[in-house]
């Protein structure tokens, strides 16, 4: 029984964290999300680290590495509120991966894998998906009934969205072809929940700093406000939903990698506490700054935004409890519409 | 990273279980609090002949010196077994450690034994009415007096006082000096004229705690623990030892009690009820949360050889879900959840888990100040 990173996956998690926190600073957060825009020297970059194939095998020119290395890297980029299309490509490769052809697979992954030929997938179950990072992929994943259908980028119709989340690119996408993937989507969309939840966590860990660092700072009646326990039990609380969220999303990744029978049941619960975490801790954070947190000119609201955002990706909190309900053989409850 | 049990742990789990198979004693005797109390104090005479009394103790002591998972897996084994608690868990868990920590070898010689075998029992006298969180404030006064010490004041929640030998106690010997500096811990008889112990009636009805009562109790001197003065740092290790003890089982507990809610939800065809599907699931990630959290603090602690804080954390957690679960249980019983049962007891009992061991507020307090750094309130 151990329940740690490897010390290979201990750097890793050190490397990717001294790399995007350098690389994704808050003025260039900021820089890129008020043009709505990524930068392409950063996506060739993040790709020459290998990072778009960290989970793809290598016979199909990925790293070969698994699920736990995938989450360290999507918490790591949620904590910098990175602008980049890694996690919708991400998910284009757990999908195609789980649930394609070998065709397919060798067709589309090794793309995906180098970053040259990047996928996107929607997060969402509808007819017109929202789909993050449409605009310049290779690749589509759209749900299709109960399945999944690759469309390529050419011949796909997006419309961008202009979310509240301007760290991320999204776009309404609609196709009317495509070929189907052959397999079963719940291993390949069950992946996608846990790294969803992972830049969750990550994106908690964030705002909880930053609530942290200025109730250490910020004096009011003559003394830091987080020697208040009004203002330092709302940063426990963060802490204990930010941990919460971890476990179960670390859990969630190693039983992918591990102990595949239990991943839908962890995925599920991983997505449905990190999307509770993510949005808790941002917006008590908010409360925490106060007035400026309240302001543009702070950093926070590109956190909170992102985190409301990236909360209903896969389907929301109170899905995925849902979801849990179902998989703990509660019976179903009547479907709506 | 590796959440299944290496071969040498499933073995050692495989002992545990076939040994409970074999020793399991059934339930403890209800009703009758004298019956229970010989119940338990045999069923810890049969764990420590085998060996597992003292599962955490060195073996030097007569323990077994398991490692943390060992002992994670014995604590799991023991709840999943429903198997009763030994009679003297206060003096397994605190009184034994402190006195292996700190204690002198004359102190371990006469004292640790008697604790294994549930000979000696004993209780643990901190709290006071005026010192529950603020424990160092605590007014019990200790005044030296040739060769030993008079004990004057009052204890209360005091489990297990009326069935003890001995008391971990925390008294104020030193007046003049800043309230966490004056505190000493001392060993004391609770079998003298000048210690009363009465029954305290608690919300469930029972008396599980007790209050003590010290007129002039005499303590000789080497009954103190760690040196005169050093109480509150003895204090904490019986604290921190309480808080690791308990976090294993805890979670297990959890497990078996939410099961049997799902069972009883399905039973009573509320499965469909939106309400009660999300409060079950979310019941559901609370409690997977607290196993996992607990095993990578586990994790933690073998690698760098410290527990941290995150104990707090854990405590915490544990009181939320508990409450949680019960209040659900009430509620899908509908009105005969709130007959005097099993669940009701439960529920009732479950509003002292935020309260007992540390209050939420105070382990909030740990959080804010050791795990995030805020600056202290005081």
């Amino acid at each position: 029984m151990d329940f740690g990173f490897t010390d290979e996956q201990q750097e890793i998690k050190r490397t990717a964290h001294e790399f995007v926190t350098a690389r994704f600073s808050p003025e260039k957060v900021r820089e890129l999300a008020e043009s709505r825009s990524y930068d392409d020297s950063q996506w060739r970059e993040i790709s020459a680290l290998g990072w778009p194939g960290i989970a793809i095998d290598e016979a199909h020119g990925g790293q070969g590495l698994g699920m736990v290395e995938l989450v360290i890297l999507c918490e790591e980029l949620g904590y910098a509120c990175a602008p980049t299309p890694f996690l919708s490509n991400a998910a284009a490769g757990l999908l195609i991966d789980a649930v394609g052809s070998d065709e397919q697979r060798e067709g589309w992954l090794p793309g995906i894998a180098s970053g040259e030929a990047r996928g996107a997938a929607a997060f969402t179950p509808d007819d017109e998906p929202i789909v993050p990072d449409a605009g310049a992929a290779a690749v589509i994943v759209l749900p299709e009934g109960d399945g999944v259908r690759v469309v390529q980028g050419a011949d796909a119709q997006v419309e961008t969205l202009e979310l509240i989340d301007a760290t991320r690119e999204y776009a309404r996408v609609s196709a009317s072809d495509g070929d189907p993937l052959p397999g079963d989507p719940a291993a390949g969309v069950d992946r996608v929940a846990v790294a969803v939840a992972a830049e969750l966590t990550g994106i908690a860990q964030r705002a909880m700093e930053m609530a942290v660092d200025y109730a250490k700072e910020r004096e009011q009646f003559g003394r830091p406000i987080g020697s208040y326990q009004a203002v330092s039990h709302r940063c426990a609380q963060m802490l204990f939903d930010t941990e919460e969220a971890r476990s179960l999303t670390y859990y969630a990744a190693w039983a992918a990698d591990a102990e595949p029978e239990s991943l839908s049941l962890a995925a599920a619960m991983a997505k449905a506490r990190a999307s509770d975490a993510a949005w808790s801790v941002t917006a008590s954070a908010l409360q925490v700054l106060g007035g400026i947190g309240f302001t543009w000119e702070h950093d926070l609201h590109f956190v909170l935004k992102r985190a409301r955002a990236t909360g209903q990706l896969m389907g929301t909190a109170g899905q995925y409890r849902g979801r849990v309900a179902d998989l703990l053989g509660l019976a179903a409850e009547p479907v709506a519409g | 990273m590796d959440l299944t049990l290496n071969l040498e742990e499933q073995a050692f789990r495989d002992e545990v279980r076939s040994w409970l198979d074999t020793n399991h004693p059934g339930a403890a005797p209800e009703g009758d609090d004298q019956a229970r109390f010989e119940f338990e104090r045999e069923w810890q005479g049969k764990l420590h002949a085998a060996g597992w009394a003292g599962i955490s103790w060195p073996k030097e002591y007569g323990g077994r010196g398991a490692t943390l998972i060992e002992q994670t897996i014995f604590s799991e084994e023991m709840a999943r077994a429903k198997a009763p608690r030994p009679a003297n868990i206060l003096g397994l868990v605190m009184g034994g450690p402190v006195v292996i920590a700190h204690g002198s070898e004359e102190q371990k010689e006469r004292f640790l034994e008697p604790i294994l075998s549930a000979e000696e029992i004993w209780c643990q006298g901190f709290s006071e009415p005026e010192s529950g969180s603020d424990l160092a404030s605590l007014k019990t006064k200790a005044v030296q007096q040739n060769g030993g010490w008079r004990v004057t004041g009052q204890k209360v929640w005091t489990t297990f006082a009326h069935e003890a030998k001995w008391c971990m106690l925390l008294a104020r010997s030193d007046p003049d000096v800043p309230k966490h500096k004056g505190l000493t811990y001392f060993i004391l008889d609770m079998e003298q004229d000048a210690v009363d112990v009465r029954p305290l009636r608690q919300i469930t009805g029972e008396a599980e705690f007790n209050e003590i009562f010290m007129e002039d109790a005499y303590v000789p001197d080497q009954n103190v623990v760690g040196g005169v003065g050093n109480g509150w740092m003895v204090g904490i290790t019986t604290l921190m030892h309480e808080r690791a003890g308990l976090g294993a089982a805890s979670a297990v507990a959890l497990r078996r009690d939410l099961d049997e809610l799902i069972a009883l939800v399905r039973e009573r065809g509320l499965d469909e009820d939106p309400l009660i599907r999300d409060k079950i699931a979310r019941l559901q990630i609370s409690t997977e949360a607290l196993r996992l959290g607990g095993l990578r603090t586990l994790t933690q602690t073998m690698r760098t050889g410290i527990p941290g804080p995150e104990g707090s954390l854990a405590k915490w957690q544990w009181a939320e879900a508990n409450q949680a679960l019960t209040e659900l249980a009430t509620e899908a019983l509908g009105a005969g959840g709130l007959e005097r049962n099993g669940w009701s007891y439960r529920f009732l009992r479950a509003r002292a888990n935020s309260i007992e061991g540390g209050t939420t507020e105070v382990m909030k307090n740990i959080i804010a100040e050791r795990v995030l750094g805020l600056p202290r309130l005081r």
